[in-house]
């Protein structure tokens, strides 16, 4: 070899990096270790790449995730080997169930030791292979470039989702010419867009000659970009909609046709006029089993259409009549522009009946709640956060009752602003993913509703908060329980409250000053709104508010294990109406 | 219902283990898989037979079609396909009775005996897994051995093929 092309050459540390700045990725979140130093001294040496050092792997996963749902970027992740790929495991799972585009890098032992038990050696391609989209092992510095390409290609089209990319310490060691390449094209990935027109009419014609519609969208219109669509659909059809957890904020939910969320704590009305419908038009849904209740109860008079890019999601979990393989985006615009060119209009008549059905369940009121409680009720906490917001606040949720309460209370009115882990159900991934929600918008209002279980899995990421300036507005719920898993003991074990009691709270004020935060305690209902208006007014602090509220609160309606969508448990004040 | 799947896949490492992976993190059965290069050496050809409902086989075809290293697959049950598996079998020949014995079920089975020894013959047969069994159900099963088979290779008739 000639010294020209040696010259030429580039340590794989620096392919590395530079191939991530070629995808045009600004931030990355990261922990270092031994098999990772040479990237990590690629990094050093350059200034595109701004790299946010985490407390522990789960946190940068996680954080990534957070970047990529708010802004629908690829999220990339950074950790060593062994240990650094198995903490990393949790947040690649969360990513993966709700299919969100990330880039996991994971170090590796050099080639020449793998499958030596050297130290810190796992098999991380083996580890992640049923949690991510796909995963590669970069065996030569020569493929590093294209695998790269490949990673993100595959993370960021079709039904997306993490893929897991295990790079050898020799392999960031040894050199190569760098060539990105422009594009990837790989036989045996080659995701559907658009919808099958002939599908797409049968559709129609079966949406507009239904009686009692109903339209249940998912997460598929968020990660799609198809709020809009989904908009425009559901207006021209004048039908009502419901939602499941990973698809509020792609309709607005002051719009007299949305019906609030359906499953396990959704709304009376949407959840009965599921059970009612004869028409049922599944929109980037999967028909997850806390959107469904039991099976054998789902949908029973309706026919069901059934619009997703994942052929895999169709009929897996409920049977479809007529399913429709595509991009959300593109589906909709040809079923709308169907339905346009089609002479058949919606039955008016039945639409009338069909509506006033669904406003006496509404009428229902089922998310009311006791207003004069002499205790903070977690509901009031969000509709007023909802209100000082007006919906527009980024709100990254931790697992439990305050997860649902913001999905039942807090009125979104934008999609990529809930982000929550509606698949994995990871407690701890709230405050992580408030900050790479905060990294990509540092001027927006960024917001962790978390209990005082789901805090403390991440709770050392306060220190990253403190060393990236992250004004995260942290707002804590705090029951002094394990809520969610005590309301099932309550109700289905006799209020046999095995080991959901946190008897060893920590003081949160004093422990969010200790990493240089304000902490807040608000403890009267009266104090509530002033509290959340003060804390939200901060621009420049993260800012801790533990509310102490009513222990004993319940996430009601509540559809139990086993019973299907018209058997539906209230709570008490809902029961009055 | 059985059926048979044949599946083009990259001829990666660790293709095999998604697949294998994917069948068991999803509680499918495998009856039998058999792996092997193609004459494309970059193409592995893959037979999995499997079980299950109407349901369960639709579902085990999309997911192994999302699988990222699976290029095409069909399942051949859908239409009309030959089947073969490869047996070697070891059976203790001690009795000029029994190398009499063995030798006549072998012709009558279109089997052939590869290898010889004072006490041993190794048969070679190949057929459909029924046949197969049914040779093992003839022979006294305490000159049994060693019986090795490859599992089921499958190929649709006609002019239909899986290719890229
Ligand atoms: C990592 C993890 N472990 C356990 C669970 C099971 N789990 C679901 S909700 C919950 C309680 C959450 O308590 P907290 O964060 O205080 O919220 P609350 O329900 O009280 O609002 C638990 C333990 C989980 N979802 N994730």
């Amino acid at each position: 070899m000639n010294k020209a092309n040696e010259a030429e050459m580039m340590m794989g540390g620096d392919i590395f990096v530079n191939a991530l700045i070629a995808e045009g990725v600004e931030h990355i979140f990261g922990y270092p270790g031994g098999a990772t130093l040479h990237i990590y001294d690629a990094i050093f040496k350059q200034n595109k790449l701004q790299h946010i050092l985490v407390r522990h792997e789960q946190g940068a996963v996680h954080a990534a995730d957070g970047y990529a749902r708010s802004t629908g970027k690829p999220g990339v992740a950074l950790v060593t080997s062994g240990p650094g790929a198995t903490n990393a495991i949790t947040g690649i799972a969360t990513a993966y169930l709700d299919s969100i585009p990330m880039v996991i890098i994971t170090g590796q032992v050099p080639t020449a030791l793998i499958g030596n038990d050297a130290f810190q050696e796992v098999d991380a391609i083996g580890i992640s292979r049923p949690c991510t989209k796909h995963n590669f092992l970069v065996k030569d510095v020569k493929d590093l470039a294209e695998i790269m390409k490949k990673a993100f290609y595959i993370a960021t089209t079709g039904r997306p989702g993490p893929v897991l990319v295990d790079i050898p310490k020799d392999v960031t060691i040894n050199r190569a010419v760098f060539e990105y390449p422009e594009t990837v094209e790989m036989r045996s990935y080659k995701p559907v867009v658009s919808g099958h027109l002939g599908q797409i009419r049968k559709a129609a014609e079966m949406m507009l000659s239904a009686k009692r519609p109903m339209i249940y969208s998912g997460g598929g219109v968020v990660l799609g970009d198809s709020s809009k669509e989904l908009i425009d659909l559901t207006r021209l059809l004048g039908y009502p909609i419901t939602q499941t957890l990973m698809g509020l904020g792609s309709y607005p939910p002051t719009d007299k046709q949305f019906v609030g969320m359906l499953g396990m704590h959704g709304t009376y009305e949407a959840n009965m006029a599921m059970h009612e419908c004869d028409v049922l038009i599944a929109i980037g849904a999967r028909f997850e089993d806390r959107v469904t209740g039991a099976v054998d109860k789902f949908c029973p008079y309706a026919k069901i259409i059934h619009i997703d890019i994942d052929p895999s999601s169709i009929s897996k979990n409920v049977k479809v009549d007529i399913p429709i393989v595509g991009a959300v985006d593109q589906v909709l615009q040809d079923l709308i522009q169907t339905i346009k060119e089609t002479d058949q209009k919606p039955d008016a008549e039945a639409l009338t009946t069909w509506w006033k059905q669904i406003e006496i369940w509404r009428a229902k009121n089922c998310l009311r709640y006791d207003r004069n409680s002499p205790l903070i009720k977690p509901q009031f906490v969000l509709e007023k956060l909802s209100e000082l917001t007006e919906g527009n606040a980024f709100i990254a949720s931790d697992v439990g009752q305050h997860q649902m309460f913001v999905a039942q209370y807090y009125q979104f009115a934008q999609p990529r602003h809930w982000i929550n882990s509606g698949g994995l159900g990871t407690m701890g991934f709230g405050l992580p993913a408030a900050m790479g929600v905060q990294i990509a918008h540092p001027d927006e209002t960024v917001v962790c509703v978390t209990g005082d279980g789901s805090i403390q899995m991440c709770i050392q990421e306060l220190s990253t908060c403190q060393q990236f300036d992250l004004p995260i507005k942290i707002i804590m719920l705090n029951n002094g329980y394990l809520g969610m898993v005590r309301q099932w003991q309550e109700l289905f074990y006799d209020k046999r409250y095995s080991h959901t009691y946190m008897e060893a709270l920590p003081d949160f004020i004093k422990l969010a000053e200790s990493y240089g935060h304000i902490g807040m305690r608000i403890e009267k209902p009266s104090e509530v709104e002033n509290a959340l208006a003060e804390g939200l007014a901060i621009k420049d602090r993260l800012v801790f508010m533990d509310f102490v509220i009513d222990q004993d609160e319940m996430v009601y309606p509540m559809i139990a294990a086993g019973k299907g969508h018209h058997e539906m448990l209230l709570s008490p004040e809902g029961e009055l109406a | 219902m059985r059926h048979t799947i044949s599946i083009l896949l990259e001829n990666e490492a660790g293709a095999l283990s998604r697949v294998a992976g994917l069948f068991s993190a999803r509680g499918y059965n495998i009856e039998s898989l058999t792996v092997a290069p193609t004459e494309d050496p970059s193409m592995s050809r893959m037979t999995i037979v499997t079980k299950g409902t109407d349901e369960i086989i639709e579902q085990i075809t999309k997911q192994l079609n999302k699988l990222i290293d699976v290029i095409k697959l069909i399942d051949l049950t859908e239409g009309v396909y030959i089947e073969r598996e490869l047996m070697l079998v070891k059976v203790n020949v001690s009795t000029a009775h029994h190398r009499e014995e063995i030798k006549r079920f072998v012709d009558i089975f279109r089997g052939r005996i590869i290898d010889v020894s004072e006490t041993n013959y190794t048969i070679e047969m190949t057929g459909t897994g029924d046949k197969l069994d049914a040779f093992i159900k003839t022979i006294d099963s305490t000159l049994i051995l060693e019986v090795v088979r490859s599992g089921v290779l499958g190929i649709a008739r006609g002019s239909k093929s899986l290719r890229v």
